[in-house]
């Protein structure tokens, strides 16, 4: 091998600065995506662009102050998070800084230049392995676990690339730092085995094999389960104009959904929302396990006043983390909101290199960068011994100008994604939240509606249902044309009862409330019975149509009141609302004994 | 500390900015000095660094300035504004400079003006209630300390008498903490910062309060300064002096063209409508110095005032500012034609922390059901308007026209009310009941009854007398003497009728409420109709039956 100047930091000289981009001098021999120090306030930058020995520099913190003639310090290394137990629970700027440490350290405001690291270097936690010394090893074998929170037990993997015999493994209470084993390679090189491992965050972390994402992934959203489904490695977006909701539908996924892990990202957006997930969740109960929701959950905020070029690089060090916790065979769900933020990082950043722009000034390079984000998830056999599969969804947000959905970055989104959520302004007005709009709104992934349920024959039926559902709602948008042009005593006594079910399965259904305690979260089992009961209503009424009653009759069961309540009950108690349907029969009984007897 | 420096090499001069070339040492975001040949004095911001170039933007503009003779004076330092509890009571100029008759402020500290992050950590969470002392704001899209809440108005919308109103009237219940005003001015007319002023110097306020004037015929480009300073100004009030500062930016229309002034002048890929693509972020970097901070007294709540143009929500500058801001209010032409004051837009007006501020031991455990209700209540009428201004108001059904009546109370009474009428948030409260009670028990459906029972019967009380005398005629009257007497008894839970839920929740979708009237006939009392009066009748027996 031929030894060039490896590892001695390169020195360079600022020679022009531009908002967050930075251009050096005496930069020869640095890589493309190193991670340089910048000027004399030592802030992080990232190359972005090699012109012979100058280098342009993308600085993830505020460049006021700085000017031509400083210093530039190559890393050698590329823009890497650190991966290892202390992740849970953690808040981290965009770069993985513990924005909790830096409180302490710094105060209140974002200083710079801070170079925290993200993972708690004194912390001591308990070293289990699993494999015995002698042991020979792979990429991605797991040699022992940490339970790091009572939800989350830790795996502790080989790092890729390293292979060999583990020596001198042993249990016991280690920092991230301390060796934990050793691995001997075959020419007899010593790789120490750390809890921590580090990974550059532009490069998907490697995996054995790829699966179709086909197993259902419950986020006890009535809207999105039934109708519009996400699966384990699936990917969805959300797009619409400000004030649909977009942020409460990322924030109850995050509540809610059926994942071992949660990492949410809050790229560009509001303090105070970040502020208030960390006050709600550790308050919040995992509705499976008990135990607070924080300790699934890992929080990224670079938030919209935070430098811009940060914003860039969070959803990468996000999904990065994602990905290492799929590693170890979980189910991982990761929320970006929102992706619109990111998409214009990375036009400022492009504005500032003076590249060409496509579309709206956003680089041309935009759908590509887009479409490889949302290929990191997915449902996969991991790398290394035992064999695991692990799933990484991603549900990402996105903020179109004047909710406009011809927007580049919602067309390149929708592109790649297999789900699309499509908030409307509308629906929000009217107060229906979740604001999905269930006639544009699609899931590729409603084929696997049946895979939710364990009962095979509940599944298809979910299925059937499904498929009714949508009809009645299709169908209730063209007579309400009807009604508009011509007037309700135009429709049939059949159509009637068609448009007051769909009404009932938009008010009693597909609306659902996210800060009411029981309606916050509805189990695929009340799911089923509650659409079931909509539905058999709307059978039975059609029958009692058919023997003479008056359709004014059937809308005024009081039984409608229970369907309505359906909602509110407690998931104990869900053989409940499958006794409603008892009730139906009942008084629709009545109602045709008594239209029989008038004749 | 760097050395003050002197050139006299500019060689370059178009719209806002100077380029000035072998200057040694600039330092990015850092300003200027210019000195003109005529011994006058201009202040600027470097843009842009390259080797011994130096792109600057001059805050006054670059009329009358020349190549040869003009001086360019590198101070080394960022923006800057000398802080200290004397800026109370004072007015500047858009860059900071006193523009009153008062002395030199002599600085506490200083501070650079585009300040720093909040560490999100490190934030609290905005849930104190500030009473406003107007109904549409306390009643319907309460506002809290350290919340960030635009008002979207359009020219020749009274934005400034409800800025104004704001200033005056916010407090914060119960408490004696102290308050300040931060007022922003940017291209705002003389007139309107006059009004302001005075105002502020009737009700004596002005002695807690901070000023920033840049006038309309002020240089565009010092606006780009100007919320800067404010903000800095309030940072100190607030987390120096432990205050709650209350910002006002008024017009945040005129800050973001300035911006896009200078991004043409830079040659810039320009974004929708012209404006930079960093917009968004430069907004942000203003509109996010709101909040509060753990472990500190003080708050910044902030009001940006905006006008849109062709009052367009989807105009740039408001979508943006609605991304980012924690709600907004929206001021309806309409409203303010019929002569409506202060002529709120309920209907798309939100405040995202509304939740947060009120219940029991905040405003009064009542409010958030009240909203909702009168929310509904007010949307449905609203639609019932249309339909009328459409179709006639023959086309109505009887409970469209009470919902119609409803909605023109509610503008008459609830939204219009004098911007010199100070509201406490139980009068606000009492008077949504008030309203209300219009309707029967039974449909404020989303009001819990136990609440109904609690705080409607004073406001109901001559109706049940006068209705008594025609029991069981087919009037909406007797059914709402009824209904009371009936519910508390027989009813604890929230009593709807079957169809009510429908007929309810539907007056919030789009479908027109003719239509709903027309397909479900039967469900409400209609006078005309002597066979739906019986299923009246039949619908009450059935409730029973289930409850």
């Amino acid at each position: 091998m031929k030894v060039l100047i490896m590892d001695e930091a390169k020195t360079g000289r600022i020679v022009k600065v531009a908002g967050p981009v930075v251009v050096a001098e005496g930069m020869a021999g640095a890589r493309m995506y190193d991670v340089v120090r910048v000027g004399a306030l030592n802030l992080i930058g990232e190359i972005v662009e090699l012109h012979g020995d100058r280098a342009s520099i993308q600085v993830y913190e505020d460049t006021s102050g700085i000017g031509p003639g400083e210093p530039v310090v190559d890393t050698r290394a590329p823009l890497s998070v650190e991966l290892g137990p202390g992740l849970i629970e953690s808040i981290y700027d965009g770069i993985q800084r513990p924005l909790d440490s830096l409180v302490e350290a710094e105060g209140e405001f974002m200083s710079r230049g801070s170079a925290m690291p993200g993972l708690n270097r004194e912390k001591k936690w308990k070293f289990k392995p699993t494999v015995n010394d002698g042991a020979r090893v792979e990429p991605g074998d797991i040699i022992g676990e940490v339970q790091e929170t009572k939800l989350l037990v830790h795996k502790i993997l080989v790092p890729p690339e390293v292979r060999g015999t583990i020596q001198k493994i042993s249990e016991g209470d280690y920092t991230v730092e301390e060796t934990v084993a050793v691995c001997v390679t075959e020419d007899g090189t010593e790789h120490p085995l750390t809890l921590m491992q580090k990974w550059p965050v532009r490069n998907p972390r490697p995996i054995a094999k790829r699966f179709a994402p086909n197993q259902g992934l419950v986020t006890g959203q009535r809207v999105i389960d039934t109708f519009f489904p996400l699966t384990k490695g699936g990917t969805a977006c959300v797009p619409g104009p400000f004030g649909t909701g977009k942020t409460v539908v990322q924030h109850q996924l995050a509540k809610w959904v059926d994942a071992d892990v949660v990492v949410y990202v809050g790229c560009g957006e509001r303090g105070n929302e970040m502020t208030d997930v960390l006050t709600e969740f550790p308050e919040l109960k995992d509705p499976r396990s008990g135990e607070p929701l924080m300790q699934r959950s890992v929080l990224i905020a670079n938030t919209s006043n935070m430098p811009v070029a940060a914003r860039e690089a969070s959803v990468y060090t996000g999904i990065t983390i994602a990905e290492y916790f799929r590693d170890m065979g979980l189910v991982v769900a990761l929320m970006a909101d929102s992706t619109s933020r990111w998409a214009e990082a990375m036009r400022e950043i492009s504005t500032r290199l003076e590249e060409m722009p496509a579309e709206e000034g956003y680089p041309a390079y935009l759908a590509a960068r887009i479409a490889a984000f949302y290929e990191r998830a997915g449902r996969v056999k991991c790398a290394g011994n035992p064999e695991r599969e692990g799933a990484l969804s991603i549900i990402g947000a996105v903020s179109p100008p004047g909710g406009d959905l011809s927007d580049s970055v919602v067309q390149a989104t929708l592109h790649v994604v297999k789900v699309f959520w499509s908030l409307k302004g509308e629906l929000a007005y009217q107060r229906h939240f979740p604001a999905i709009d269930w006639l544009t709104s699609y899931s590729f992934y409603k084929q696997y509606l049946k895979e939710f349920f364990e009962d095979k024959e509940k599944g298809l039926e979910m299925q059937a249902m499904n498929v009714e559902a949508m009809r009645l709602l299709e169908q209730e948008s063209e007579l309400l044309e009807i009604v508009r042009l011509v007037g309700a005593e135009a429709l049939s006594p059949q159509d009637r009862v068609s448009l007051e079910t769909a009404r009932s399965i938009r008010e009693d259904f597909l609306h659902q409330n996210a800060f009411h305690e029981i309606d916050t979260y509805t189990s695929m089992e009340k799911q089923y019975e509650m659409l079931k009961t909509v539905l058999h209503f709307h059978k039975q009424a059609l029958a009692a149509v058919q023997s003479g009653v008056e359709t004014a009759e059937i809308f005024k069961l009081p039984v409608r009141e229970e369907i309505a309540r359906a909602k509110y009950v407690p998931q104990e108690q869900v053989a409940a609302v499958a006794k409603v349907r008892d009730t139906i029969d009942e008084q629709i009984k009545q109602l045709q004994s008594s239209a029989v007897s008038q004749r | 500390m760097l050395a003050i420096k002197e050139y006299q090499t500019v060689a370059d001069i178009a719209g806002p900015l100077m380029l000035v070339e072998m200057v040694d040492q600039a330092k990015y975001g850092h300003i200027v000095d210019i000195e003109l040949g005529d011994g006058s004095i201009r202040h600027g911001q470097i843009l842009q660094v390259e080797n011994d170039k130096v792109l600057v933007q001059v805050f006054e503009g670059t009329n009358g300035i020349d190549v040869n003779r003009s001086t360019v004076r590198f101070l080394a330092r960022p923006l800057e504004f000398g802080l200290s509890p004397d800026i109370l009571g004072r007015v500047f100029t858009g860059l900071g400079l006193p523009n009153d008759d008062g002395p030199a402020i002599i600085p506490d500290k200083r501070l650079d003006i585009n300040g720093k992050p909040i560490n999100p950590y490190a934030r609290d969470y905005p849930n104190e209630f500030i009473q406003t002392g107007i109904s549409t704001i306390d009643g319907l899209n309460p506002i809290v300390r350290g919340q960030k809440l635009p008002v979207f108005s359009g020219s020749g919308l009274p934005h400034d008498n409800i800025t104004a109103q704001l200033a005056r009237q916010a407090t914060v219940l119960g408490k004696g903490q102290a308050f300040a005003v931060v007022f922003a001015a940017m291209g705002i007319t003389f007139e309107a910062a006059q009004f302001f002023i005075d105002d502020l110097h009737d009700t004596g306020a002005i002695e807690r309060a901070v000023m920033f004037i840049n006038l309309a015929n002020d240089p565009a480009i010092e606006r780009i300064a100007t919320p800067r300073f404010a903000l800095t100004a309030a940072e100190y009030l607030a987390y120096d002096l432990d205050m709650h500062v209350l910002v006002i930016l008024n017009d945040m229309t005129n800050y973001c063209e300035a911006l896009r002034e200078i991004s043409a002048a830079r040659k810039e890929v320009p974004g929708r409508r012209g404006y930079p693509g960093y917009l968004y972020t430069d907004l942000a970097t203003v509109y996010e110095r709101a909040g509060r901070i753990k472990g500190k007294k003080g708050s910044i709540t902030m009001v940006p005032v905006l006008t849109m143009p062709e009052d367009d929500k989807t105009h740039p500058v408001p979508d943006l500012t609605g991304y980012i801001t924690e709600g907004q209010i929206i001021l309806s032409r309409p409203l303010h034609r019929q002569g409506v004051a202060p002529p709120v837009d309920c209907l798309p007006s939100l405040s995202r922390l509304k939740d947060k501020g009120i219940g029991e031991g905040k405003t009064r455990e009542d409010h958030a059901d009240l909203y909702n209700q009168l929310y509904a209540a007010y949307a449905r009428g609203k639609e019932c308007q249309e339909l009328a201004t459409i179709m006639g108001e023959a086309a109505l059904s009887d409970e469209d026209h009470k919902y119609m009546k409803f909605a023109n109370e509610f503008e008459d009474r609830y939204v219009s009310q004098d911007y010199y009428e100070n509201r406490s948030v139980e009068e606000t409260l009492n008077l949504g009941w008030e309203l209300l009670s219009m309707f029967e028990n039974v449909e404020l459906k989303r009001i819990d009854i136990k609440l109904i029972e609690k705080y409607m019967p004073k406001f109901r009380k001559d109706k049940p007398a006068a209705e008594k005398k025609e029991p069981g005629s087919e009037q909406q009257g007797p059914k709402k003497a009824e209904e009371p007497a009936d519910k508390s008894g027989a009813e604890p839970e929230k009593p709807a009728t079957a169809e009510q839920p429908e007929q309810q929740e539907g007056s919030e979708d789009s479908e027109p409420s003719k239509q709903q009237a027309e397909t479900e006939p039967p469900e409400q009392p209609k006078e005309s109709d002597q066979p739906e009066a019986e299923d009246d009748a039949k619908s009450d027996d059935n409730q029973k039956g289930t409850d």
